[in-house]
């Protein structure tokens, strides 16, 4: 999975964790808290859809890698090389 | 104390107005139903739209429950005109306002979608959802409902089997009568047809309505009756004092005038004709009314072969002697919304202080002799002499029984 690619499955993930945000102008490095409405509780439906999608484990003393895109890349990244995208959010 | 607003969702409309007149158009909101491991059965299944009132994320993270109490809950204000602001929800302070919902069961439909969730991943408990507790926990309708509008009062469910819908109208009003709030939003909800339990234990218990034709399967009375339809819905009154009511030009539904809750003490599962008259006897003796003072008598019988026969010998015993009363039954049309019973079956009642009509109960072929009782009123609507009251029974597993009289408001 490229770069960009890891950005469309974390804002899929985010699309149907909040689907009444708009995600088309996230900036890559600001807090995604603080650009939308996410808590805990979705946060750890990012973690928990991460798992689901891609069997991809994030320990709890790594959440805060997660907090911004540019760091879901980051972090996420070398994770999901040679996984398939998986995209279910509704369009 | 009286009812202001009525706000429901029922297998055969989302509003009262469409509700009512399905009941005295004969039309039922039975349908094909099908859910895992039960496969192809019948239910009665609503339609309303859950996003009238909740964003996305709310309705997603919430449980059915909770959505069917937000609809119910805001369309009663909204009914009553009474306007939900940030601060004020119609004119009370949040903390003035409480909820409470009467539930059959809470959880079991969140409880076994995450068990069938964690089997598909070899039951690797790191798969199972921490929403699971905020929506199992028993207080969870209510308690989206709280969230949803903005109230601080207190709001909680109560647990009544099916006479849940009378506890929580009944508790809205001790809560008004004890000064604690000075708004309620009380009634029953019920989302059980998503649990397959709840059909293959009704299944396992011989229990479940089976027919070729799901709007004819639901035929309390009819000898060829053969068990419970399942349905979902709810319906939620808002509450308020008759001052404050008047104060406000309020439409008034009607007055609350009586109420009794009793347990019959001798079965899980099977009804008692000694509990049951002991309820209605008890409504009336707490109203100061006679039998010949009840003008409609909605029965709870859910079709079933014995349940229906032991009800109508409890009225017979109460209302065998007066002929000014009327008895029908609502589940005919709907099925058993559970916990939702009780209060909807009221809510369909209550138009007949404004159209004079008794909505019948449907489906009765061929009347089973051992449910005869005086002025059942079948298959079409009847117009009495009067209607200034209505009583109604709802009754549940562990014998716990609930009866509710409400009152045609006079000026």
């Amino acid at each position: 999975m490229s770069n960009e690619e890891v950005v469309i499955a974390v804002k899929d993930i985010i699309a149907t964790i909040a689907p009444d945000e708009d995600l088309s102008g996230l900036a890559l490095d600001v807090r995604l808290r603080d650009q939308i409405e996410l808590d805990s509780m979705d946060f750890l439906d990012i973690v928990m859809e991460l798992r689901k999608r891609y069997g991809v484990q994030v320990p709890e003393e790594d959440y805060m890698q997660l907090a911004t895109l540019k760091g879901c890349v980051d972090y996420l990244g070398p994770k999901l090389a040679g996984k398939q995208l998986v995209q279910t959010a509704a369009r | 104390m009286v009812i202001t607003g009525v706000g429901l969702t029922s297998p055969n409309g989302d509003d009262l107005q469409q509700y009512r007149s399905n009941l005295l158009n004969g039309v039922s909101g039975v349908v094909n139903y099908s859910i895992r491991h039960v496969g192809e059965t019948l239910a009665g299944v609503c339609n309303f739209d859950p996003l009238r009132h909740q964003k996305r994320k709310e309705a997603r993270r919430g449980t059915r429950a909770g959505a069917v109490s937000i609809y119910c809950a805001r369309e009663a204000l909204k009914d009553a005109g009474l306007a939900a602001e940030s601060t004020h929800i119609g004119g009370h302070a949040r903390d003035r306002v409480g909820v409470y919902i009467g539930i059959t069961e809470h959880g079991n439909v969140e409880t076994e979608t995450q068990i069938h969730e964690v089997a598909q991943y070899g039951f690797d408990l790191s798969f199972w959802s921490h929403h699971h507790n905020p929506r199992t926990v028993a207080n969870n309708p209510a308690g989206e409902t709280t969230l949803n509008l903005g109230i601080t009062g207190p709001g909680y469910c109560l647990g009544g089997a099916c006479a849940a819908g009378n506890l929580g109208l009944i508790h809205g009003l001790q809560m008004l009568q004890l000064g604690i709030v000075d708004l309620a939003l009380a009634g029953g909800v019920s989302e059980s047809i998503h649990t397959f339990g709840i059909f293959a234990s009704f299944r396992a218990q011989g229990a479940l309505a089976k027919h070729d034709e799901p709007a004819r399967a639901s035929r309390p009375f009819d000898k060829a009756r053969n068990g419970i339809v399942v349905s979902e819905g709810g319906a939620l009154f808002t509450l308020e004092r008759l001052d404050d009511a008047l104060a406000r030009g309020a439409k008034i539904y009607g007055e609350v005038v009586g109420y009794y809750v009793n347990s019959d003490a001798s079965d899980f599962v099977l009804p008692s004709s000694d509990g049951q008259e002991a309820c209605m006897r008890g409504a009336l003796a707490s109203g100061g009314l006679a039998p010949e003072d009840i003008d409609i008598l909605n029965t709870h019988a859910t079709s079933t072969p014995q349940g229906d026969e032991v009800e109508c010998e409890a009225i017979r015993r109460v209302f065998g002697a007066s002929p000014a009363t009327y008895v029908n039954n609502t589940k005919s049309f709907i099925g058993h919304a559970m916990g939702a019973a009780g209060a909807l079956e009221l809510a369909g009642n209550l138009p007949s202080f404004d159209d004079g009509l008794v909505h019948p109960t449907i489906n009765v072929e061929e009347l089973d002799p051992a449910c005869e009782v005086r002025n059942l009123v079948l298959n079409e609507p009847v117009r009495p002499a009067r209607v200034e009251r209505v009583l109604n029974m709802s009754f549940g597993m562990l014998g716990i029984n609930s009866a509710v009289v409400v009152e045609r408001y006079r000026g």
